[in-house]
C-alpha cells in the first residue's frame, strides 16, 4: 500500500516539476520568480542531515506560498516524509501541512486521502499528534463535506486507544470540532460502523491522564456549542469529573455542569442518601455553588462566574447563597447585617456597642447542622470574601446578574454588595458600585444601607466618586432623612473635592426629581428659611447653594406646592440659574413670575425655539444684506459674529452651531478685510509692509477653515464643501499676494501650477455639489479655467484677483446637530506656586487629566503638548489604555507626562495643552463621497491634499511650575 | 499493621501549650513545642519526661517542627532545646525564625526581669536555640534523613504560620498548627494541596462555630474611627504587637490613604517596630494584594501612621493611637486610657478577648467607674467598643481543609473537648472517616494500609496492557508475573525472567481430568459430536479437529477412547497447563454436562 501510495505521489509530483520546465522554456520572464516547490525540493534533496532539512523547512514556513504552487508543494512534502527517518522532520513537516492547508483559496480535498494515509505507519506520538492536528485544519477548512468529516472522525476513533496522551487529546478534539451533529448524519453513518459520538466522548472521562480528560470534556463542550444536544446521562459523569485532582479538569467539568443545567432545567434527580428528589438546574447550582470554595482559584473564578447565568434556580437555593448560617457555640447567632436591619426598624439609633451584644441567641439542634454538603449555603458569602480579586469579581458580577433577575434577591444581596464597597482593590469596589447601579430599579436603600454607601464618598479616586454619583442618580431612598444625609455627604465631598462640582450637580437634579415628596418637607430647612424672619440672602456663586438648589428646583417641577415655600431671592436665584445652567435646572411654572414663563406653552422644546430661530434670523440676515457697501457688510458681519458667540455661551444645546457658523463669518470677514485692503490699488513695491495684514488673514482664513473641518462632530460634506471653498479663497489670497510682493515671475509658475491643481482636485472631489454654488467664486473659476490654464502666472493672478473681489459668498447650510470638539484639562490645576522639582536630566512626570467632548477617535487623535520657556515644544501620544469612556460623546483623558529638561537657574512656567490632531486622508469629505467620484478621483488626487497633517490646540494651555535642579556631584 | 501514634503533650483537648508527639513509621517528630499562658509553675511547659526519663531527646526524636511564632506553639522551645537537652534539627519558617527570638526574649524579659523568677532560660540560651533551626520555604521538601521528608503549606493565621506535611514511604501526616480559611487585610487564607495523608491533625479552637463574613466587622471598625476622628475625639485601639495590630494597621493606612484623611496615627514602640521591619521583608508570605503592590510601595512602608511618643498623647485634636498591651492591664495603653477616658468624644475599641480582672474586661463589661491605684476613681465616659478580629478557621473552614486534603482519618487538637465533641461527630458523618480526639498524655493509634511500591520490567507492563482493554486508573487489574524479594526490594517480573535469575529450569504442570460420556456411537463420531459442540458453544475461541482424531482448544487437548469395559460409555481426556486453567476447568464442566441431545 504505502509503495503503491509513494509511487503515486511521485508520479503526480514529476508531473508538476514537467510544468515547471515548460515553464523555464517557454517564458523567461518567470525563471526571476521560481516556484517555491521547486525551490523547496531542491532544498530538501541537497539536506545532508536532519538538522539541515530542518533547517530549510523553518526558513520555508516564513515565506507564504501561492494558493496555486500549494498542492505540488503538499506533494513534496509528503515524498520527503516517508523518506525521513528523523522524527523532528517529520514533525516540522506535519506541521507545514497543516499551515498549507490554511492557505486561503486553497481547497485541501485532493490531500485528505493522503494525510490520513500519512497516519497508518507512523510510530512516533509526537508526529502522530501533529498529523492529526493537520487533520482537524483539513477538516475545519472541508466542514461542508460530510463524508471527509466521517473519515477523519472515524480516523481518530481508531487512534483513541494509542498510549499517548497527546495522540488522545488531538483524537478528541478533532471528534468534537468534526464529529457528526445532526441525528440525520448519524443515523446514515451508523452503517460505516460510526458510533455515537457522545459515548465515546464520555467513556475517555474517566482517562488515565488528566490531559486527555480535559480535553473529552473540552470536546464535549465544543458538540454542544455545534449543536448537538447533549445526552443528560453525561450530568453524573460530569458530576463525578468535580472532585477530579486536577484543576484544568474540574473547570472544564464546572462548565459542562452548568451546560447541562442549562439543557435540562427541569428534569429531576435524586439527592443522593435521601429519597429526595429535586430539580437538576438546583441540583447542579448547589454543585457550583459548593465549586466556590474549591482549592484551586481558576476553579472558583470559573463557577463564581457561571453561577451568575443560572436564571432558573428556584429562590430559595438562591436565597441560600447569601446565608452561611452563623454559629457560635452551637447555639445560632445572627449576622451583623440582621442586627443593623434591627437596630434600624427598633428605630434605635446608632447606639454604642456593648459588649456580647453580638451574643448569640437560641440553641441549635446539633444533629441538624450540615457542615458541608449544605449546598448553595453561604456560596456568595465565601465568593466574595475571597483571597483573589479575580473570584471576587466574578462573584460580583454574578450577584449583579441574579439580582436583575430576582427582584426579592436583589433586595438581599445588597447588604453583601454595600460591604464590597470596602474592598481593599479599587477595581473590585468600582464593579460592586456599578453592579449596584444596575440593579437599583429593583431596590430602596435603607437609611443604614445608604449611610455606608455614602462613605465611600469621601473615596480619593474620581472615578469612584463618579461612579457613586452614578449610582445616587437612579437610587430609590425610603425616608426624607436618607434625602437629608445623601445631601449633606455630598456637599461634604464637595468641599472636600471641588473638582466634583459637575457630578454632583447632576447627580443632585435625578436625587430631586426622583423624590419630589422627600424633599418638601426639607425645603425650609435646606433654604434655611424662617416663618418670621428674613434671613440673610445666600451667595449665588457658592457650588454648595447651587447644589442646594438644583435638587430643590427639580423636585418641585413635580411638586406644584414647593415654590409656595421660597423666598423672594430663590425666584431670583431661580431665573438666574435657569439661564446659566438650564442643563440643571428645569422649567418651573411658577405662580408670582407668569411673564417669565407664561407667553410661550411650557413645552421645552419652546425654549429651544426662539434661540434657535434667533440664530438662524441672524444668518439669513447676513446672507441677504451681501450687496451693502462693504463698509456695511463688515459692520453687520461683526455684529452677527459677537451675537453668535453670545449665544453659543448661554445656550450650551446650540454652542457647536453657533461657532461653528461664527467662525465660518470670521472667515467671510477676514477675506472682506483683507481684500478691502489699499496694496491692491497701489502699486506693488511700496506697500510691502502693509500686505502683512493680508497674508496674515490668508493664514488664519486656512486654520480656521481647518478647525471647521476637523473640530466639530456632525459636520456633513455640504459643510465640507463650503469649508474647502473658503479654504480655496485664502489660497488664492495667498496666490495672489505672494504675487504682488515677490519680484520675478519663476517662483510664481509653481505656485500658479499647484493652485491650479488645487481647483482641479476640488472639482473632482465636489462634483456633486457644484451646481449649489452658482456664483461663488470656484463657479467663475472654473468657468475661465481654459484661459487660466494657457495663460501667464502674471495673467492668472488678475484674473483670481478679480474673481475673488466680485465673487458672492456662500450660504452655509447648517446640520442637525454639530458639537465642538473640547477639552478641558482638571489637573494639573495651574494654580501651584510650588515649583515642581527634579534633578535636571532626570524625569518627572506629571499626572494629567483631562476630559474631552465630542472627540471622534480620541486614542488617535488626541495629543499632549508641552511647551517649554525656552520654545522647545514636546508632543506626546497618549497610550489608548489612558482614555476612558464615561458617556456617550465624553472621554476622560487620565495619562502622566514626563517632563526632563537641563537644568535651570530658576523655576519657571511651561505650558501644557491638548492638541486635536488632523490628517486630510482621513477627512470627512473623502470618506462619505460618494463611490464613483472616489474611485475614480483616487489615484489622480494631488500629494498635497492628500496628506496634510497638522494639529489644532483645543484645549486652553495650563501653566506648571517646574524646577529642574542641577545634578549634584 | 503499619500504624501512626500521636500523643499530644500539650493542646490535647486544650488551648495552649501545643506540643505533640508523632511516631510514623519508626521516625518520630515533635510538633510545636509551646507554653501556657494560664501557669506560672511547672504546667507552663509540656512534661518532656514522658519522651525519655533519663538521657538525651536528641536520641529519641528525629525532628521538632514549629509551625508558627505565637508563644503557645513555640515559647518552650529554648527550655526544651537547652535546658531538656535537645540537639537534633528544629524546622520553621524564615518569618517564624526571624520573629520567634524576639517574642522569646520578651516573654523572658517579662518572666524574669518583672516577676522575677529563676531558673528561667537566658538569652543566651534563646540565641543557641536558634541555631539548631533549619529554616524551610513554602512547599520545599526538606529530606530530614533518608526517609522522614516535611513540607510546609501557607496557613494564614500570621506571619509565616505554616501546616506542616510528615511523609515517610507512603504514609503521611498532616500537622496544621493554627490555620485561617478567610484571607484578610494582610495574609491570604490557608491552602493545601489533595495530599491524602493518612492522618490529619488539625486545630479546632472555633469547632462550633460558624462565623459571619469579616467585611461587615471591618466596615464598623472603620465606621467607628472615621466618626469619632471627624468629630475631633481621640481613638485607642490595645493591641498586642504582632498579627492583628499589623491587620488593624493595614486596614486603617489604606483607608486613610483612599479617604485622604490627615489625622495622625501612632503606634506605640517597642517590639513593633522590629517585628513591623520583618513584615515589610517577608512580603511574599502576604495576600495578593499587599504582594502585587509592593512594587510601588511596600504596604508595611505606612504613611500615615508614625510612632508614638509619649508627649503625643495630651496633643489636641483628633488622633488614632496603638498601644500595647492589648487588655489595658498595664503599661502604655493604660496609661493613654486613664488620660483620655474623662472625655465623651473619644473611643477606645477593644480588638480581642480580654482575660477577667483586666481593665480592659472591666470596662467592655460596661462598668463605668474604675477603681485605680492609690483608691482614685476613674469615670469612663469615652465609648467603649468591641470588636473581634480572630485568624483562626471557624467551622466550616476546618471542614473546608478536611475537604481539599481528603485524609484518611482526622485528630483534633487546640480546642475544647465539648466543642471537639461536635466537630467529630460532623467530621465523621460527613468524610466517614475516623475522628480523634486524645488528652494531653494520651496515645492515639491510628492503622494505616500502606501501599507498598513494586517494581515491574516495561516489557511485562507493555505485554500486560496490551492484553487488557483500555488500561483504567480506578480499578485493579489483574496480570501475571512473578514477584521477586530480594534485598529490601520488590520487583515483578516475567515467569521466564524470575526463572532465568533464579537458574531454575521450567517445569510443566499439567492437569488432566477424564470425562465420562454416554455415547453408545464410535470414538471418532462422538469426538465429531465433541468438536461440533464445542465449536458452537465457544465461538471465539479457536476450535480445531486434529488428523489424529484428537480435539485442540487453543491449548487444550481433547481425546476419546472407549471405555474398556463399557462400549457405551466414552472416556474424554481433557489435558491442560496450568496456565490455562480457566479454560480447562470451564471445558471440563462444559462437557461433564453432557452433549446436547440436538446433535444427535
Amino acid at each position: 500500500m504505502a509503495a503503491h501510495l509513494k509511487k503515486r505521489v511521485y508520479e503526480e509530483f514529476t508531473k508538476v516539476v514537467q510544468q515547471q520546465h515548460e515553464d523555464l522554456s517557454t517564458k523567461k520572464l518567470r525563471l526571476t520568480k521560481p516556484s517555491k516547490s521547486a525551490a523547496l525540493h531542491v532544498d530538501l534533496c541537497k539536506a545532508t542531515s536532519p538538522a539541515d532539512a530542518l533547517q530549510y523547512l523553518l526558513q520555508f514556513a516564513r515565506k507564504p506560498v501561492e494558493v496555486e504552487s500549494v498542492e505540488g508543494v503538499v506533494r513534496i512534502l509528503l515524498e520527503h516524509y516517508y523518506k525521513e527517518n528523523d522524527a523532528s522532520v517529520r514533525l516540522k513537516i506535519a506541521s507545514l501541512l497543516g499551515l498549507l492547508s490554511k492557505t486561503p483559496g486553497f481547497s485541501p480535498d485532493c490531500i485528505v486521502d493522503d494525510a490520513i494515509n500519512t497516519l497508518q505507519n507512523e510510530k512516533s506520538h509526537q508526529v502522530l499528534a501533529q498529523l492529526l492536528d493537520t487533520l482537524l485544519v483539513i477538516g475545519m477548512k472541508l466542514t461542508e463535506n460530510p463524508s471527509v468529516r466521517m473519515r477523519l472522525v472515524d480516523v481518530a476513533c481508531k487512534h483513541l486507544t494509542d498510549s499517548s496522551h497527546g495522540v488522545r487529546n488531538k483524537c478528541l478534539q478533532l471528534i468534537g470540532c468534526l464529529g457528526p451533529v445532526e441525528k440525520g448524519v448519524a443515523k446514515e453513518a451508523e452503517s460505516q460502523a460510526a458510533k455515537d459520538v457522545q459515548k465515546i466522548i464520555g467513556d475517555h472521562f474517566n482517562d488515565q491522564d488528566p490531559r486527555v480528560r480535559t480535553a473529552a470534556i473540552k470536546a464535549m463542550l465544543q458538540l454542544h456549542e455545534r449543536g448537538l444536544k447533549l445526552q443528560q446521562a453525561i450530568y453524573n459523569q460530569a458530576c463525578k469529573l468535580l472532585a477530579d485532582d486536577y484543576e484544568q479538569v474540574r473547570s472544564a467539568a464546572v462548565q459542562l455542569i452548568w451546560v447541562l443545567s442549562q439543557l435540562y432545567p427541569e428534569s429531576i434527580v435524586p439527592i443522593p442518601s435521601s429519597n429526595e428528589e429535586i430539580r437538576l438546574v438546583d441540583d447542579a447550582f448547589g454543585k457550583i455553588c459548593h465549586m466556590v470554595s474549591d482549592g484551586s482559584w481558576v476553579v472558583r473564578v470559573q463557577a463564581a462566574k457561571l453561577l451568575g447565568s443560572m436564571q432558573q434556580v428556584s429562590s430559595h437555593f438562591l436565597e441560600q447563597t447569601l446565608d452561611k448560617k452563623l454559629m457560635s457555640d452551637l447555639r445560632r447567632k445572627r449576622t451583623a447585617h440582621e442586627r443593623a436591619k434591627e437596630l434600624y426598624s427598633s428605630g434605635e439609633f446608632s447606639s454604642g456597642r456593648k459588649w456580647g451584644d453580638d451574643a448569640p441567641k437560641e440553641e441549635i439542634d446539633t444533629g441538624a447542622v450540615n457542615l458541608i454538603e449544605s449546598g448553595a449555603c453561604g456560596a456568595f458569602v465565601h465568593g466574595l470574601e475571597d483571597e483573589m480579586y479575580e473570584v471576587r469579581i466574578a462573584a460580583v458580577e454574578a450577584l449583579c446578574m441574579l439580582a436583575q433577575s430576582s427582584p426579592s434577591f436583589a433586595e438581599k444581596c445588597l447588604d453583601f454588595l454595600v460591604d464590597m464597597f470596602n474592598d481593599e482593590i479599587e477595581e473590585v469596589r468600582l464593579q460592586s458600585i456599578h453592579t449596584m447601579r444596575k440593579i437599583s430599579n429593583n431596590i430602596t436603600l435603607r437609611e443604614d444601607q445608604l449611610d455606608t454607601v455614602l462613605a465611600v464618598l469621601e473615596d480619593s479616586s474620581r472615578d469612584i466618586r463618579e461612579a457613586l454619583h452614578e449610582l445616587l442618580c437612579c437610587t430609590n431612598v425610603s425616608t426624607k432623612e436618607g434625602i437629608h444625609l445623601a445631601l449633606v455627604e455630598l456637599l461634604k465631598n464637595l468641599t472636600k473635592y471641588p473638582t466634583d462640582r459637575e457630578s454632583i450637580w447632576k447627580c443632585l437634579k435625578f436625587l430631586g426629581s426622583r423624590h419630589p415628596t422627600l424633599v418638601l418637607p426639607l425645603v425650609p430647612e435646606l433654604l434655611s428659611t424662617h416663618p418670621f424672619f428674613d434671613t440673610p440672602e445666600p451667595d449665588m456663586d457658592d457650588p454648595a447653594y447651587i447644589a442646594v438648589l438644583v435638587l430643590i428646583f427639580n423636585a418641585a417641577k413635580s411638586c406644584p406646592t414647593m415654590p409656595a415655600l421660597f423666598s423672594d431671592h430663590t425666584f431670583r436665584h431661580y431665573a438666574y440659574l435657569r439661564d446659566s445652567l438650564s442643563h440643571l435646572v428645569p422649567p418651573l411654572r411658577l405662580p408670582g413670575r407668569k411673564l417669565v414663563s407664561s407667553p410661550v406653552s411650557p413645552s421645552i422644546a419652546s425654549h429651544e425655539d426662539p434661540s434657535q430661530q434667533f440664530l438662524h434670523q441672524s444668518l439669513e440676515r447676513v446672507y441677504n444684506l451681501q450687496h451693502l457697501d462693504p463698509q456695511g457688510i463688515q459692520e453687520l458681519l461683526e455684529f452677527t459674529i459677537r451675537d453668535l458667540q453670545r449665544l453659543g455661551e448661554l445656550q450650551s444645546e446650540l454652542a457647536g452651531m453657533a461657532d461653528f457658523t461664527a467662525t465660518y463669518l470670521q472667515c467671510q470677514l477676514l477675506l472682506i478685510k483683507a481684500l478691502q485692503e489699499k496694496l491692491w490699488s497701489v502699486a506693488a513695491p511700496l506697500y510691502l509692509k502693509q500686505n502683512a495684514l493680508a497674508s496674515a488673514a490668508a493664514k488664519q482664513i486656512l486654520e480656521e477653515t481647518y478647525k471647521m473641518e476637523f473640530m466639530y462632530s456632525g459636520v456633513e460634506s455640504s459643510q465640507v464643501v463650503i469649508i474647502h471653498h473658503m479654504r480655496l479663497q485664502a489660497k488664492a489670497l495667498q496666490l495672489i499676494v505672494t504675487a504682488r510682493t515677490t519680484r520675478g515671475v519663476e517662483p510664481l509658475f509653481g505656485m500658479c501650477e499647484k493652485f491650479l491643481q488645487e481647483v482641479d482636485s476640488f472639482q473632482r472631489c465636489f462634483i456633486s455639489e457644484l451646481p449649489h454654488m452658482q456664483g461663488s467664486f470656484v463657479d467663475k473659476l472654473l468657468d475661465l479655467m481654459p484661459r487660466l490654464v494657457t495663460s501667464k502666472p502674471s495673467e492668472v493672478v488678475k484674473i483670481l484677483q478679480t474673481t475673488l473681489r466680485q465673487s458672492t459668498f456662500l450660504h452655509l447650510p447648517l446640520p442637525e446637530q454639530l458639537h465642538k470638539a473640547t477639552a478641558n484639562i482638571i489637573e494639573p490645576t495651574g494654580e501651584s506656586d510650588n515649583p515642581l522639582r527634579f534633578t535636571s536630566g532626570l524625569v518627572v512626570a506629571l499626572d494629567v487629566d483631562a476630559t474631552l467632548e465630542h472627540v471622534q477617535d480620541p486614542q488617535g487623535t488626541v495629543k499632549v503638548q508641552v511647551l517649554y520657556p525656552d520654545g522647545q515644544a514636546q508632543i506626546i501620544h497618549p497610550k489608548p489604555a489612558d482614555f476612558r469612556n464615561p458617556g456617550p460623546g465624553r472621554h476622560r483623558l487620565i495619562t502622566q507626562v514626563y517632563l526632563s529638561h537641563t537644568a535651570w537657574t530658576e523655576p519657571c512656567q511651561i505650558e501644557v495643552r491638548l492638541l486635536l490632531a488632523y490628517n486630510s486622508n482621513r477627512s470627512k469629505a473623502s470618506a462619505k463621497m460618494p463611490k464613483p467620484t472616489w474611485s475614480e478621483s483616487l489615484e489622480a488626487l494631488p500629494q498635497s491634499e492628500n496628506g496634510i497633517e497638522g494639529t489644532i490646540p483645543f484645549s486652553k494651555a495650563v501653566k506648571v511650575y517646574i524646577m529642574p535642579k542641577p545634578a549634584r556631584r | 499493621m503499619p500504624e501512626i501514634k500521636v500523643t499530644p503533650l500539650g493542646a490535647g483537648q486544650d488551648v495552649g501549650r501545643s506540643c505533640i508527639l508523632v511516631s510514623i513509621a519508626g521516625k518520630n517528630v515533635m510538633l510545636d513545642c509551646g507554653m501556657h499562658m494560664g501557669y506560672n509553675d511547672d504546667r507552663r511547659f509540656p512534661d518532656f519526661s514522658y519522651i525519655t526519663q533519663n538521657g538525651r531527646l536528641t536520641d529519641f526524636l528525629d525532628c521538632v517542627i514549629i509551625s508558627h511564632f505565637h508563644l503557645d506553639h513555640c515559647g518552650a522551645l529554648p527550655y526544651f532545646s537547652e535546658m531538656v537537652g535537645y540537639d537534633g534539627p528544629i524546622y520553621m519558617t524564615h518569618p517564624t525564625k526571624a520573629i520567634c527570638p524576639i517574642l522569646l526574649e520578651d516573654y523572658r524579659k517579662i518572666t524574669v526581669d518583672k516577676k522575677g523568677e529563676i531558673n528561667f532560660f537566658t538569652s543566651q540560651m534563646i540565641k543557641d536555640c536558634m541555631k539548631k533551626v533549619v529554616a524551610v520555604h513554602l512547599h520545599q521538601t526538606v529530606q530530614v534523613d533518608e526517609e522522614l521528608e516535611i513540607k510546609a503549606y501557607y496557613a494564614g493565621h500570621v506571619l509565616g504560620a505554616a501546616m506542616f506535611q510528615i511523609k515517610v514511604g507512603c504514609e503521611s501526616v498532616v500537622y496544621t498548627g493554627d490555620y485561617n480559611m478567610t484571607p484578610d487585610r494582610h495574609l491570604g487564607a490557608a491552602w493545601i494541596d489533595k495530599c491524602r495523608p493518612d492522618l490529619l491533625i488539625t486545630e479546632s479552637t472555633y469547632a462550633t462555630t460558624i462565623r459571619d463574613s469579616k467585611r461587615c466587622r471591618e466596615r464598623d471598625f472603620l465606621k467607628k474611627v472615621h466618626e469619632t476622628v471627624e468629630r475631633g475625639g481621640k481613638v485607642l485601639i490595645p493591641v498586642f504587637a504582632l498579627g492583628r495590630a499589623q491587620e488593624l494597621c493595614i486596614l486603617l493606612e489604606t483607608f486613610w490613604e483612599r479617604m485622604n484623611l490627615k489625622a495622625p496615627i501612632y503606634f506605640s514602640t517597642g517590639l513593633t517596630e522590629k517585628a513591623n521591619h520583618y513584615y515589610k521583608l517577608f512580603i511574599t508570605w502576604t495576600n495578593q494584594k499587599i504582594r502585587k503592590t509592593f512594587v510601588q510601595r511596600n504596604m508595611f512602608e505606612f504613611k500615615h501612621i508614625k510612632a508614638f511618643d509619649r508627649a503625643f498623647a495630651d496633643n489636641p485634636g483628633p488622633m488614632v493611637v496603638f498601644a500595647t498591651p492589648g487588655m489595658l492591664h498595664a503599661g502604655q495603653s493604660l496609661q493613654i486610657f486613664k488620660k483620655w477616658a474623662g472625655n465623651e468624644k473619644n473611643m477606645v475599641i477593644m480588638p480581642g478577648y480580654c482575660v477577667q480582672g483586666t481593665v480592659g474586661h472591666k470596662i467592655l463589661s460596661g462598668q463605668r467607674k474604675l477603681e485605680m491605684e492609690g483608691r482614685q476613681i476613674l469615670e469612663v465616659k469615652m465609648q467603649v467598643e468591641y470588636m473581634s478580629f480572630s485568624a483562626h478557621a471557624d467551622a466550616k473552614g476546618i471542614m473546608q481543609l478536611i475537604r481539599q486534603a481528603e485524609p484518611r482519618s482526622v485528630l483534633l487538637v487546640h480546642g475544647e473537648a465539648k466543642k471537639m465533641e461536635f466537630l467529630k461527630q460532623k467530621i465523621e458523618q460527613e468524610f466517614h472517616v475516623n475522628c480523634y480526639m486524645p488528652a494531653n498524655g494520651e496515645t492515639t493509634t491510628v492503622f494505616t494500609n500502606p501501599s507498598i511500591p513494586v517494581d515491574i520490567s516495561l516489557g511485562l507492563l507493555k505485554r500486560e496492557t496490551a492484553i487488557g482493554l483500555l488500561p483504567d486508573v480506578k480499578k485493579p487489574q489483574l496480570m501475571h508475573g512473578t514477584l521477586i524479594m530480594k534485598d529490601n526490594s520488590f520487583r515483578l517480573v516475567s515467569p521466564e525472567q524470575a526463572l532465568k535469575e533464579l537458574g531454575l529450569a521450567e517445569h510443566q504442570l499439567r492437569f488432566t481430568c477424564r470425562v465420562h460420556l454416554q455415547d453408545a456411537r464410535k470414538e471418532h463420531e462422538t469426538v465429531l459430536r465433541v468438536y461440533n459442540h464445542l465449536k458452537g458453544v465457544l465461538k471465539d475461541y479457536s476450535v480445531q479437529h486434529l488428523p489424529d482424531g484428537s480435539i485442540t482448544v487453543e491449548s487444550i487437548l481433547i481425546q476419546a477412547t472407549a471405555h474398556s469395559e463399557d462400549q457405551g460409555t466414552k472416556v474424554l481426556l481433557v489435558s491442560w497447563t496450568y496456565q490455562d486453567e480457566e479454560l480447562g476447568s470451564y471445558l471440563t464442566s462444559l462437557l461433564k454436562k453432557g452433549l446436547p441431545s440436538s446433535t444427535a
